[in-house]
């Protein structure tokens, strides 16, 4: 079996267990897949421009909640179909990606993290001033949307019509890397000066994928208002924003399909652990810590060379060396 | 609005803007100096007001517990810069920022263990009580002045550190070439473990004048640390020069907003711009200086 068979194997293999096995397993663990397809869709949205962007945003929860709060916003005024709000709510957070990215997108490495920040952090004090829409405590939605004649109300309906979402996704995304564009893309996570002198100037491109990604997470966002029923500030906080980037880098960075593994083990990590105590973050804290420090590669990582495959492209290099180290200007052909 | 509540407000900003220098400062040097982006910074803020909460009901003195919370908040400084700190200097941000937060949850989560999740009122110490009159008919708080003159003075101390001693001295070459500083045969591990505790104590020391004024809480840190990076976003990341100019900049802008833009526009939409104001000022300045007022270095 070829390495790209055994890959395509191992990922036809963990749908069909996504397939098969949540209803079978009952409501309360098709919720639970529910949630983790949804995050899942937010943390492969910070793949992208983690692992094949080199960009470290630490705001997408920002994203995720514009999503999640026009979706609900739009439910609450009636307007309950999918293929209506859903889209909106896609298109508002891509607007809202595409004024956070002109700005933050100037700036690069270490203040690049702390503008996506601040910015988030902006979006979350806006939602709690909305008085109207339920101020810090955030509002109901009072049903799920319906797909065309598909109503969602039922869990497992609604599960599968997510899991298909998160494969599409995932296929989208998939395409976007492999494209021309991506190739750009992840030349300028590599070198950007080099991408520069050929002729592609960054900054569109790095705006492009911003606001690509900005999309989805407001796509999940909007899955988020319609599985919960709830939306309140802190689908903006900036934990969350954290949350998301743990969940890429626990899963493996630029994979597409690492940041949904991720997801699910972080979301299995507090489900069980939340079992034995309500501070169960004591231990995640932790974990963490001793994922980066420890250990090389993320789940799908390893997984992947449980199976015999080498990763060539294991973890994502990214561009802090050139924003911080003097050493970048080194003259043309000097080695480093 | 008279020129009073004017005075007095202009007073609480530059307050607050001393307290966000104080945590703004320790960010900037730990960057400047070690190349390390610290979210745990918050935490050190928040364990500075549960150390003192802390040792005031063990000691019933404030002049016992100050100290006490200082040293408190500078040993956990020391042991995180050993065991965690230390293996980040060779990584990239995205190494530093994911490890950094896991210690801010797990720093949030264990203050909840040991103190609850209730938030825990500190008294203004008995001494500092009353009020002070700054201008004829208008009082102003006796602390809030004490704690300002502290900021001052501890800034003014900072400054003696950096621009007169030999300390100071190899502050400032490892931040222009710790290659070098390392190759002249200075003990830099020892450098960057002072560094670091000291900037915890200063995050400490807001964070143990700032108790009594705000309420001792779980994540009371996070909210001062995000305005803290957009200080340093403002002033320019690794210049303590920026953070001052930055710091006071939004503190006294972050104030006057609060009582100006209510008076000028009554609408729903107040309270949110408001609480956007300090972020939009961090846009405006980086519409017209990608690397903030006073960069220190590029990028």
């Amino acid at each position: 079996m070829t390495l790209p068979a055994r890959r395509g194997a191992l990922l036809v293999v963990l749908l069909a267990l996504a397939i098969a096995l949540p209803p079978y397993f009952g409501i309360y663990y098709v919720r639970f897949a529910t949630q983790i397809a949804i995050y899942g869709m937010a943390a492969l949205s910070v793949d992208l421009l983690l692992g094949y962007s080199g960009l470290i945003t630490f705001g997408q929860a920002a994203l995720f909640g514009v999503g999640a709060y026009a979706a609900g916003m739009l439910t609450v005024y009636g307007v309950t179909e999918a293929f209506v709000v859903w889209p909106c709510a896609i298109l508002v957070s891509m607007l809202a990606a595409g004024a956070i990215g002109a700005l933050s997108l100037r700036t690069r490495g270490f203040q690049f993290i702390m503008v996506t920040l601040a910015f988030a952090q902006m979006a979350y004090y806006f939602a709690q001033s909305l008085r109207n829409w339920g101020g810090d405590d955030g509002f109901t939605v009072p049903q799920r949307d319906h797909l065309g004649p598909l109503a969602l109300t039922d869990h497992t309906t609604f599960y599968y019509v997510v899991l298909a979402l998160l494969v599409l996704v995932a296929l989208f995304a998939h395409r976007i890397v492999r494209s021309q564009f991506g190739r750009v893309i992840r030349g300028i996570r590599d070198n950007e000066r080099r991408v520069a002198a050929i002729g592609f100037p960054p900054y569109p491109y790095k705006l492009v994928i911003f606001v690509i990604a900005g999309g989805i997470a407001g796509l999940a966002g909007a899955l988020m208002a319609n599985h919960a029923k709830f939306v309140s500030p802190a689908t903006m906080s900036w934990q969350l924003s954290g949350e998301l980037l743990a969940m890429v880098i626990l899963g493996s960075a630029n994979s597409l399909i690492g940041p949904v593994i991720g997801a699910a083990f972080f979301l299995a990590f507090r489900d069980v652990l939340s079992d034995y105590t309500e501070h169960w973050m004591l231990f995640f804290g932790p974990l963490l810590v001793a994922r980066v420090l420890l250990v090389k590669d993320g789940i799908w990582g390893m997984l992947l060379r449980g199976v015999g495959i080498e990763e060539a492209n294991g973890s994502p290099k990214l561009d802090y060396d050139q924003s911080a180290d003097p050493i970048a200007d080194a003259e043309p052909g000097a080695s480093r | 609005m008279t020129l009073a509540l004017l005075v007095e407000q202009l007073f609480n900003g530059v307050q607050f803007g001393l307290m966000l220098f104080l945590m703004a400062v320790g960010v900037t040097l730990v960057f400047g100096i070690m190349r390390v982006i610290n979210l745990a910074h918050g935490s050190l803020f928040m364990l500075g007001g549960y150390f003192l909460m802390a040792a005031l009901a063990w000691t019933q003195s404030y002049a016992l517990a100050i100290p006490l919370a200082f040293v408190g908040a500078a040993a956990v400084a020391v042991v995180l810069e050993i065991i965690v700190l230390r293996p980040l200097y060779r990584r990239g941000p995205l190494d530093q920022v994911l490890a950094t937060f896991g210690l801010t949850l797990f720093f949030n989560e264990a203050v909840t263990v040991i103190w609850g999740r209730e938030p825990i009122p500190l008294s203004i110490p008995p001494l500092l009580t009353g009020s002070v009159e700054i201008m004829p008919g208008s009082a102003y708080p006796l602390y809030r002045l004490v704690i300002t003159a502290v900021a001052i003075v501890a800034g003014l101390l900072l400054y003696l550190l950096i621009t007169r001693t030999r300390i100071g001295a190899l502050i400032r070459a490892g931040s222009d070439n710790r290659e070098i500083v390392a190759a002249l045969g200075i003990n830099i591990n020892l450098l960057y473990t002072l560094i670091f505790a000291l900037s915890a104590m200063l995050a400490a020391l807001a964070g143990i004048m700032m108790g009594p004024l705000l309420s001792v809480e779980p994540g009371a840190g996070d909210p001062i640390l995000i305005l803290a990076l957009v200080v340093v976003v403002i002033g320019g990341i690794g210049s303590v020069r920026g953070a001052l100019v930055g710091a006071l900049m939004v503190g006294i802008f972050d104030t006057l907003s609060r009582v100006l833009i209510p008076l000028a526009i009554q609408t729903n939409a107040t309270s949110a711009l408001v609480g956007m104001a300090v972020y939009v000022l961090m846009a405006v300045v980086l519409l017209f200086s990608r690397t903030g007022l006073f960069a220190a270095h590029r990028g």
